[in-house]
């Protein structure tokens, strides 16, 4: 096992609590983004680069964008019911 | 139940998981010595007959293209659900970017943030449409060429130009270039059955390989795909934000 894939293994085993124990949803869709990139890295660098391809299109652009309007929506209703 | 109780029964719990879990990682075969026959077979004769160089797309588009269909139809069905659930509901109206009541949910970008947004959109486009067309080459395929071009259109939004959005990619466009991707990914299959018998069945010149046009069916399929997933994606994005710019009028609020 080269540096490169212990370097992408230790990311990624740090990367996924970080993502399970943030609390603020927005703060956790951008840890996921991240940690998503990592993940593709981890991919890449064990010779799979189909599947590190399709793990950045999805973790670093589709799925964080989704949370985030979701995250717009939902605040958007706690302040009005604050004005309320 | 206590609280000692409960951390006991987790404790148990998480510890026969562990056990499990490394019993089973240990078991496992070693990095690159896969024990199982399908690797190898796709290995040895997967360029010779598909002429694709890249076997993860030739195994996708060709050897198992008709899961790849069902695939096809999870994120067409998946998306029909979200704009089904997410359909605009009588009492509501929309608001475009910049009425009063939107600074919370999407301000208009910085100037700087709004350039460098735009400054990404051809880039975007470029990129997707070499990961697709190159498919059959290289790694990627439709699907991760679909993505980043529905990704380059959503980033107009992003920087702020909702308009120039709403005018390059109105909802029917997007509607109807997601299901000509999924009906044309399903019409390359009966293709397959009409012209060489076998529903999926390469049935055009598979060419030279490592060429552009080569690999028979399989570019057209990414091509199909890559719209599919386009499509799929921005009307996913377009129906969420969509949702955010939504607003219930006045005296209406108490229905919810």
């Amino acid at each position: 096992m080269t540096a490169l894939q212990v370097g992408a293994l230790v990311l990624v085993a740090v990367g996924a609590p970080v993502v399970a124990l943030t609390r603020d949803p927005l703060r956790q869709a951008l840890c996921f983004g991240v940690f998503g990139t990592a993940l593709a890295i981890l991919f890449f660098v064990f010779q799979a680069p189909d599947v590190a391809l399709s793990q950045i299109v999805v973790s670093a652009v589709g799925l964080p964008v989704i949370v985030i309007l979701g995250l717009v929506k939902l605040r958007e209703e706690e302040g009005e019911g604050e004005e309320e | 139940m206590r609280r000692s109780a409960r951390l006991g029964l987790f404790g148990a719990g998480a510890a026969a998981l562990a056990t499990m879990l490394v019993l089973a990682i240990a078991g496992l075969p070693g990095f690159g010595r896969y024990p199982g026959p399908y690797g190898d077979a796709i290995e040895a004769v997967g360029e010779s007959k598909t002429h694709a160089t890249d076997l993860v797309t030739a195994v996708n588009f060709d050897f198992r293209a008709y899961d790849t269909l069902g695939e096809e139809f999870i994120l067409f069905a998946a998306v029909l659900g979200i704009a089904i659930v997410l359909r605009d509901r009588r009492g509501e109206r929309k608001r475009a970017p910049g009425a009063p009541g939107t600074e919370r949910g999407l301000a208009r970008p910085s100037a700087a943030l709004g350039m460098v947004g735009l400054a990404l959109v051809g880039p975007l486009v470029v990129l997707g449409i070499d990961i697709a067309v190159h498919g059959h080459l290289t790694p990627g395929g439709g699907f991760q060429g679909g993505l980043p071009l529905g990704a380059a259109v959503f980033l107009a939004f992003l920087a702020g130009e909702y308009a120039a959005m709403k005018k390059v990619a109105p909802h029917a466009t997007v509607e109807l270039g997601e299901a000509a991707g999924a009906a044309g990914y399903a019409l390359i299959g009966l293709g397959g059955l009409l012209f060489a018998g076998v529903f999926f069945q390469n049935f055009i010149d598979r060419g030279e390989p490592g060429r552009l046009l080569s690999a028979g069916t399989i570019p057209l399929s990414n091509v199909a795909v890559a719209l599919e997933v386009a499509g799929a994606f921005l009307l996913l994005w377009n129906e969420f934000s969509d949702q955010a710019l939504l607003v219930v009028p006045e005296g209406e609020q108490g229905e919810r």
